[in-house]
């Protein structure tokens, strides 16, 4: 990008709708594979986490773009990292102060939030090179997204593990919990399902358009 | 002080608490480098040797850090002296071996954003180790890092010659296959109380 005049691209939707549909952080780029993994055995976590993910790639993308032009090339990457752990710090002490028992629960995965590579990820591909409005639109987007998709699977294996979603239980007394679903396991096979049925339908939607040309 | 046996330590990393696929950190290079055995032998042992330095640099910095009262700072130490110590590495490797260094290719810094070895130097503080203790804790949490790897980079290599259905090719057949991988290490859980 050249120093000085940039050219100021105009905010647009699509900004903000890529993140949550056609680059889905977690189900199409396959970023932050940790936290999406570890945290999601309840819906109440995984919804909490991808707040605090959220929230800390809002503000890491703002600052970034903001300071995008003074930073020097060399160091950008060590500068992105102290910019997103100061903001981690914040929302570590927020949640501590808010709810012991969540902090408790999220343990070191919100301090792990550093090294999601999702967020030094969107400072560097996006924020580094692009106006303030169009990084914070992007960040939300891509938070949006981010936190759909931790509760796509912390939704699936709460109900399948603990017959219950944001602790109201579903089913009756008789159902037997599927108790493997709340474990680690459960995490990778829950994952592989949903990236299983978007493939499904990926492969469904191009093989209909392929027919629809061949009839045309 | 924590006055837990060093073997337990050990074990506890390594097998019962393995870093991938029981914590689920550094997932990204489990599922990234585990195509082939031998890059996947040299990236365990890269990560290993890292996680050692920067467990003992973390001890020093806590004790440091608690001494002026600044617990704060914890996190932002910790990722700088990480950072730090896989640029040292990426250098020490670029002149010892060109061909290692190829074949870890982007890999290699980003070994910085791996959270197992964030992990490492938080849980260790966490749970109050000592300097030998935490030597120890991140000494098998390398190991059983590079365990998980080359199980997963053996099973994928043989699942290369299979014939795998077009829809579950790629990320899919990887992450079920690491599910069973996670089953078996739950197995460990009951080695000893």
């Amino acid at each position: 990008m050249a120093v000085g005049f940039e050219q100021e691209q105009s905010v647009t939707p699509d900004d903000f709708i890529k993140g949550v549909w056609k680059q889905n952080p977690v189900f199409v780029q396959v970023l932050g594979m940790c936290p999406v993994l570890a945290v999601t055995n309840t819906a109440i976590n995984a919804l909490a986490m991808g707040l605090a993910t959220a929230f800390v790639l809002l503000m890491s993308n703002i600052v970034v773009s903001t300071i995008r032009n003074v930073v020097p090339k060399q160091v950008r990457i060590v500068t992105f990292i102290l910019v997103i752990a100061t903001f981690v710090t914040i929302v570590d002490y927020a949640i501590q102060a808010v709810s012991l028992d969540l902090h408790k629960a999220l343990g070191a995965f919100i301090s792990l939030i550093v090294v999601n590579c999702l967020i030094l990820g969107r400072a560097e591909a996006f924020a580094s090179q692009n106006s303030v409005a169009r990084s914070a639109l992007d960040a939300l987007g891509m938070g949006v997204g981010f936190t759909l998709a931790l509760l796509c699977l912390g939704g699936v294996r709460e109900i399948l593990g603990a017959g219950s979603l944001f602790n109201v239980r579903l089913f009756g007394e008789s159902y037997q919990e599927w108790v493997v679903m709340m474990l680690p396991p459960g995490g990778f096979f829950t994952l592989a399902g949903w990236l299983l049925l978007i493939n499904w339908y990926q492969q469904r939607k191009s093989r209909l358009q392929e027919a629809k040309e061949s009839t045309l | 002080m924590n006055d837990e046996p060093l073997w337990s330590i050990f074990i506890g990393s390594c097998l019962i608490n393995n870093f991938v696929l029981a914590y689920f950190l550094g997932i990204c290079p489990f599922l990234g480098v585990s195509g082939k055995l031998d890059t996947a032998v040299r990236m365990g042992g890269a990560v290993t040797f890292v996680m050692m330095v920067s467990s003992m640099a973390a001890f020093g910095i806590n004790s440091l850090l608690m001494m002026i009262g600044l617990p704060f700072l914890k996190l932002i130490s910790f990722i700088a002296v990480i950072a730090s110590t896989v640029q040292l590495v990426e250098m020490f490797i670029k002149k010892t071996s060109p061909t290692l260094f190829r074949a870890l290719g982007i890999f290699l810094p980003l070994i910085t954003t791996n959270c197992a070895i964030l992990a490492v130097a938080l849980f260790q503080t966490n749970k109050g180790y000592g300097f030998l203790q935490s030597i120890v804790y991140a000494a098998g949490a390398g190991i059983g890092f590079t365990l998980a790897l080359v199980l997963m980079a053996g099973l994928r290599e043989k699942m290369e010659l299979g014939n795998t259905p077009e829809l579950v090719k790629g990320t899919a057949i990887t992450l079920i296959i690491a599910g069973f991988l996670s089953v078996c290490f739950m197995g460990f859980a009951g080695l000893f109380s």
